[in-house]
């Protein structure tokens, strides 16, 4: 059956659309039928993360109107025949999606898909409350920082009374992912450790990924991070929090930094 | 203990426990308020309900703000009445 993923955090900037891309490649990966969509009304970039920027012809609110079918606004990912797009609109009208259109849509996806994996907007407005609407399961995203982990917080309290499962009086299954984690500075103290963070939040953690440069060179070149480079770090955390996504049980590992040798500093060289 | 002692040595290198307790005390407040859904919203429509039966007014003007204190909170409602209410009373009632 079906599931809607909402990716969302409240706060911006702290990894949803990177965590959107690389969670559903990591499914599609895993030969899971996986679409990704993009709710950012005005503000779309998941089109850009994946690399599909210049393939968009018909968006979300074009299929919401009427406009266009929906097949005509899915894009096919590139790599993975499995992983499909549906870009929002760069309108500036961010009115011009409305609940029943969301509906129906995601009502059609449930019936083409495995996952349906909606990555929301910023803030706790119509877009993000839009976003989430329809979910069977949250992931919501934060990093190891004060504003972030209360944004987060207040995210979670609509996930738990906002969303159609909640009124209907369901449990919507949430995940915490911390993102641009840093053990060493967690470690001395310098930030939010995972435990911590666990405490306040009280929901499961999904996977910790960890701070690297490796997010930035996937997004320069338009690639989800699990794609760009599988065995880097942040794309080895994806890979595992996606696998417990679809139900299994693995281990968490905490991210170590790998530090370069001295060796290798001196040589100029990067370690692997 | 030990961890009373773990976390006194850690304060003194980060600042991440002072993250985490400003935190705590926040969220706690913050959820409090939250786990009341609107409770402004239902006594404001409640307290309109019962003046308008007696007096026209107009919805826009009936202001309803809470004040939240340590020991003791306030509710103040202020309702603005147009002149002439007094013959729409004989109306309504």
């Amino acid at each position: 059956m079906a599931k809607v993923l909402v990716v969302t955090s409240g706060k911006g900037g702290v990894g949803k659309t990177t965590s959107t891309a690389a969670l559903g490649a990591a499914l599609a990966q895993r030969g899971e039928k996986v679409v990704v969509v993009d709710f950012d009304v005005g503000l779309r970039n998941l089109d850009l993360i994946m690399g599909a920027e210049r393939r968009v012809v018909f968006d979300l609110i074009n299929v919401a109107q009427g406009v266009a079918k929906l097949s005509q606004a899915l894009i096919r990912d590139k790599r993975l025949e499995s992983l499909w797009l549906l870009p929002a609109s760069q309108t500036r009208d961010k009115d011009a999606l409305t609940d029943e259109g969301v509906r129906d849509i995601i009502a059609d996806l449930r019936t083409k898909f495995d996952w349906i994996i909606c990555d929301s907007p910023a803030g706790i407005e119509r877009g993000a409350t839009l976003a989430m609407r329809y979910a069977d399961e949250a992931v919501v995203v934060t990093n190891p920082e004060v504003s972030s982990v209360r944004d987060a917080d207040r995210i979670i309290g609509m996930l738990d009374s906002k969303t159609v499962k909640a009124e209907k009086g369901e449990q919507l299954k949430k995940h915490v992912l911390i993102t641009r984690y840093d053990t060493s500075r967690a470690a001395r103290g310098e930030m939010l450790n995972i435990d911590d963070i666990l405490e306040i939040l009280a929901v499961p953690l999904l996977g910790i990924i960890p701070e690297s440069q490796d997010v930035l060179k996937a997004s320069n070149v338009g690639s989800p991070v699990t794609l760009n480079n599988a065995s880097s770090m942040p794309a080895r955390a994806y890979i595992d929090a996606a696998r417990r996504l679809s139900g299994e049980t693995v281990d968490m590992v905490v991210p170590t930094e790998q530090r370069r040798g001295f060796m290798n500093r001196l040589l100029g060289r990067r370690a692997a | 203990m030990s961890m009373k002692l773990l976390n006194l040595l850690r304060r003194r290198t980060g600042s991440a426990p002072v993250a985490r307790e400003r935190l705590q005390i926040l969220l706690a407040h913050e959820r409090g308020l939250r786990s009341q859904p609107d409770l402004l919203g239902i006594l404001r429509e409640e307290i309109l309900a019962v003046v308008s039966r007696h007096v026209v007014l107009d919805p826009e003007k009936v202001i309803v703000r809470m004040d939240r204190g340590d020991a003791v909170s306030t509710l103040e409602v202020d309702i603005e009445i147009p002149n002439g209410f007094e013959k729409r009373l004989k109306v309504a009632s």
